[in-house]
């Protein structure tokens, strides 16, 4: 998938005079708070988010990463 | 007899297609809120251009859950013709009514000029007006217009003449110059170009009044 932005970037990168900088892609990061009663209903759940809701996944890859916290789960 | 235009916070060519439908063509309009759920007597609905809730997220991505666009789906599956411009073919690709996506135009520019273009396919009932292999131009005016889709998906579209409209010179790196596209029904149609912004010969030509005259009749 072409990606301009990170191209973009990546040749911005080479000006600075950094080196080596081979591939550069750029996404975003979603973080959010949720309650749920154990981690497998809080990966449903943001499954469900990140599929239908947070990516395209037309366009887009995702992946999650679950932070269990003390009184929930931080993805 | 009256064309619905879905109006979301951030749409900013609602007007425009109200003074096109109504000033240039005659067709009646009703402004419909995205929070609205009521089609009553709409025989049309169009998704004007803009940037529907600021485009968070993606474009298109939150006006996918407006509640007057439960009832545009419903509507479109019943057979009604639903156009979307601009914004209102990312809204309906985020809805799932038509495939692919729409991304970041190639060079990253706003594009903001006006667009050469052949009709690929006039199996739409927007299209009626048109001949296939025919010129025209329309404006367009997009950062995020480029169409993607995988190759072989394209392949099968462009077979079945769902490509209805391509790029004379591609602006901003669309796969297949894929300007606008059509569902399998035809009922629904998606497009880059601005048809509302070529309504008067006076500024900027007539080639999208028979796109809009296609809503009524």
């Amino acid at each position: 998938m072409l990606d301009p932005a990170g191209e973009a970037t990546r040749a911005a990168a080479e000006r600075l005079g950094v080196e080596g900088v081979q591939r550069l892609r750029i996404g975003k990061a979603i973080e959010l708070e949720l309650e749920a009663s154990d981690l497998s209903e809080a990966q449903a759940r943001l499954e469900l988010l990140a599929d239908r809701l947070l990516a395209n996944p037309v366009i887009e890859n995702w992946s999650l990463e679950i932070k269990e916290g003390a009184t929930g789960a931080v993805a | 007899m009256t064309v619905g235009i879905v109006v979301f916070p951030g749409s900013n060519c609602d007007r425009d297609l109200r003074w096109a439908l109504e000033g240039c063509l005659g067709l009646p309009t009703r402004f419909l809120w995205h929070g609205d759920q009521d089609l009553t007597g709409i025989e049309a609905v169009v998704l004007p251009g803009g940037f529907s809730y600021g485009d968070y997220l993606r474009c298109g991505a939150i006006a996918r859950f407006a509640p007057i666009l439960q009832e545009v789906r419903r509507f479109a599956e019943r057979g009604g013709p639903v156009l979307g411009i601009c914004n209102g073919f990312q809204v309906l690709t985020e809805m799932g009514l038509l495939p692919g996506a729409l991304t970041r135009n190639r060079d990253l520019h706003f594009l903001c000029q006006p667009s050469k273009l052949l009709v690929g396919s006039t199996a739409c009932h927007w299209m009626r007006g048109y001949t296939v292999g025919e010129r025209i131009e329309l404006p367009i005016a997009h950062g995020e217009g480029r169409f993607q889709l995988e190759d072989d998906e394209l392949d099968r579209l462009e077979q079945a003449g769902q490509v209805v409209l391509r790029y004379a010179a591609n602006p901003n790196g669309s796969v297949g110059d894929v300007a606008g596209l059509t569902n399998a029904a035809g009922n629904v149609l998606g497009l880059m170009p601005h048809p509302e912004r070529a309504c008067d010969a006076v500024i900027g030509g007539i080639d999208g009044r028979r796109l809009l005259a296609a809503a009524l009749g």
